[in-house]
């Protein structure tokens, strides 16, 4: 299954990343290869396995439902590039 | 009629009430300074961790089994990925293919018919920020980021817009028993998305459907769907085909609005989330939560009527709320008559916590008091007339009724001689009354019985009244 040119662009969109004509072709030619490599484990059988999630052998890792200090306002806001009343001011959204 | 029928499918959001977010420690609590409740966990800030709240599991679970979905034994959180303000990490945390809860179902009642709605699924996720849009740019509060949010999905098992309202309120109403969410659409912590097609009567497939965001109230979501059924009606009739889209409802305008298609084209490109291993749900574990769930609204609703006699109106109206409920069944436990004190619950007790804005628990009038009044009531120590001074003097003070009557003097006169003394007055004084009622006019004696409870204050027994003039006038 061969990676085409259109779903490496579909997915730079989506990452938010600009290519450039060379880079596209680079990048479609790499991951064709990779996914090729992986390819290669369907060789094997894995009828009856259950599909890893983690490879940690643990589960149920939880905490308590305790409240815990927030972080001042002021250090929450040294992270915005620019802020309004505390709240974190940033281009233009439209929902509708 | 219409030649097509609706196809309704809805997406809910409930907020869980734990003290902290999901995967960290800040706190969850409704309304404080924008930013105050984060930390770098919840801002995303690189190499932080996060942590599963176990309440927000147990909680999770809670909901799923109250409405009747089978709960899972192996879930696991993934990561949904897209760019927007109110995501600081760029990826949600939710779950995809292994959610808490599958298949379920709740029963709805429209025009005195029962349903079946069939629920898909139940998942657990963390809330996004909230945006406000100010001038030229976008505001973040990220306050909401990391809330803990259970989704419920819907069969699209509905067909009109009051089968969609009926659901949600039945929904609501289930969820705030469980005691896991305070359910306000006004607070944000019950929120709906609306999926809606149109088919040909006796079509199998289903119709393009459009989705309705923004749906705030019972009142928006059902008159969105009144809005959204008629507009496709129409355009189908023109032979228009409908496109898959997602219109946000403007409650000012009562109109859709298309939203910009770039922020429809989603492809999440989930992925199992690496920082959370998977939880494991155990027997002992699903049965400590079964354990601590209440008796739900329809189940009590069926008692009401089948062994104390309620109206379904009634019932529904006291098991609208678990802690109405549950006042109602204390205050029979009192002692108190079922019908009467359902009677002064949904009405005078209703009618004041309205006024003022109380929850029940929250006025003067504990069960045991009003179970201390219906009971003064039903022995007749009291009229109905004289019970509505009573309570509302209850009300005020918290005093109870005995106390009330016996300090104001309003004890009920069931005294024989003291009555036909007053009604022998009122018949002298009033020998119009006596021919009218001679010539066949029943308000006379109507008249006549209110002459004399006016002369008594409202504290002679009523009935008594009627017979004793009625004796009376047959002498004459």
């Amino acid at each position: 299954m061969a990676i085409t040119k259109t779903e490496v662009e579909h997915v730079a969109n989506l990452a938010r990343l600009t290519l450039t004509e060379e880079e596209t072709e680079q990048f479609t030619d790499q991951l064709n290869r990779i996914l090729q490599m992986a390819e290669k484990l369907n060789e094997l059988d894995t009828t009856g396995i259950e599909p890893t999630s983690h490879v940690l052998p643990m589960a149920n890792v939880m905490r308590e439902d305790e409240v815990r200090p927030s972080l001042p306002l002021e250090k929450v806001l040294l992270n915005a590039p620019d802020q309004k009343d505390g709240l974190v001011r940033v281009p233009a959204v439209f929902e509708g | 009629m219409s030649k097509y029928e609706t196809v309704v499918g809805l997406e809910v959001h409930v907020e869980l009430h734990t003290k902290s977010k999901i995967f960290c420690g800040c706190s969850t609590t409704f309304g404080a300074a924008p930013n105050t409740q984060t930390c770098p966990i919840c801002l995303g800030h690189p190499g932080v961790l996060p942590v599963l709240n176990r309440e927000a599991v147990n909680f999770a679970m809670k909901a799923a089994m109250a409405l009747n979905c089978e709960i899972a034994t192996h879930s696991k959180f993934d990561r949904k990925n897209y760019f927007y303000p109110d995501c600081p990490k760029a990826y949600q945390i939710s779950q995809f293919d292994q959610p808490i809860g599958e298949n379920g179902w709740l029963e709805i009642e429209v025009d005195g018919v029962k349903k079946r709605i069939g629920i898909t699924r139940l998942h657990l996720e963390e809330d996004a920020g909230k945006l406000t849009h100010d001038d030229d740019a976008t505001l973040v509060d990220f306050n909401r980021v990391g809330m803990p949010l259970v989704e419920i999905v819907s069969e699209p098992d509905l067909r009109s817009p009051a089968e969609a309202k009926a659901y949600l309120e039945k929904l609501k109403s289930i969820i705030q028993y469980t005691g896991v969410s305070d359910v306000k659409l006004e607070e944000g912590s019950l929120r709906c998305d609306a999926n809606i097609s149109l088919r040909p009567y006796g079509q199998e497939k289903f119709g393009t459907r459009t989705e309705l965001k923004n749906l705030n109230s019972f009142r928006n979501i059902e008159r969105s769907l009144q809005y959204e059924e008629v507009r496709q009606a129409k355009a189908l009739d023109a032979g228009e085909t409908i496109t898959q889209q997602t219109l946000r409802w403007n409650e000012e305008t009562n109109e859709v609005k298309v939203m910009r298609s770039k922020e429809q084209a989603h492809d999440y490109r989930y992925f199992p989330e690496p920082d959370l291993v998977s939880l494991v749900i155990s027997d002992e574990w699903k049965e400590e939560i079964r354990s601590s769930i209440p008796e739900l609204p329809d189940s009590r609703k069926a008692c009401y009527i089948k062994d104390w006699g309620l109206s379904g109106y009634d019932a529904d109206q006291l098991t609208v709320t678990r802690n109405v409920a549950d006042y109602f069944e204390q205050t029979v436990q009192a002692g108190a008559d079922a019908k009467l004190a359902a009677n002064w619950i949904t009405g005078d007790l209703m009618g004041y916590l309205n006024s003022h804005n109380l929850e029940i628990h929250q006025s003067n009038v504990t069960p045991t008091l009003l179970a201390g009044m219906v009971d003064l009531l039903q022995k007749g120590t009291i009229s109905s007339k004289i019970a509505k001074t009573v309570f509302k003097e209850m009300v005020e003070t918290g005093k109870e009724a005995t106390k009330i009557v016996e300090e104001k003097g309003l004890v009920q006169i069931s005294d024989e001689g003291a009555i036909r003394s007053e009604v022998v007055k009122v018949i002298q004084a009033n020998p119009q009354s006596i021919d009218d009622f001679k010539n066949g006019k029943d308000r006379a004696l109507g008249f006549l019985v209110g002459q004399v409870m006016k002369a008594t204050k409202g504290k002679a027994n009523p009935q008594m009244v009627n017979e004793m003039i009625r004796e009376e006038l047959s002498k004459l």
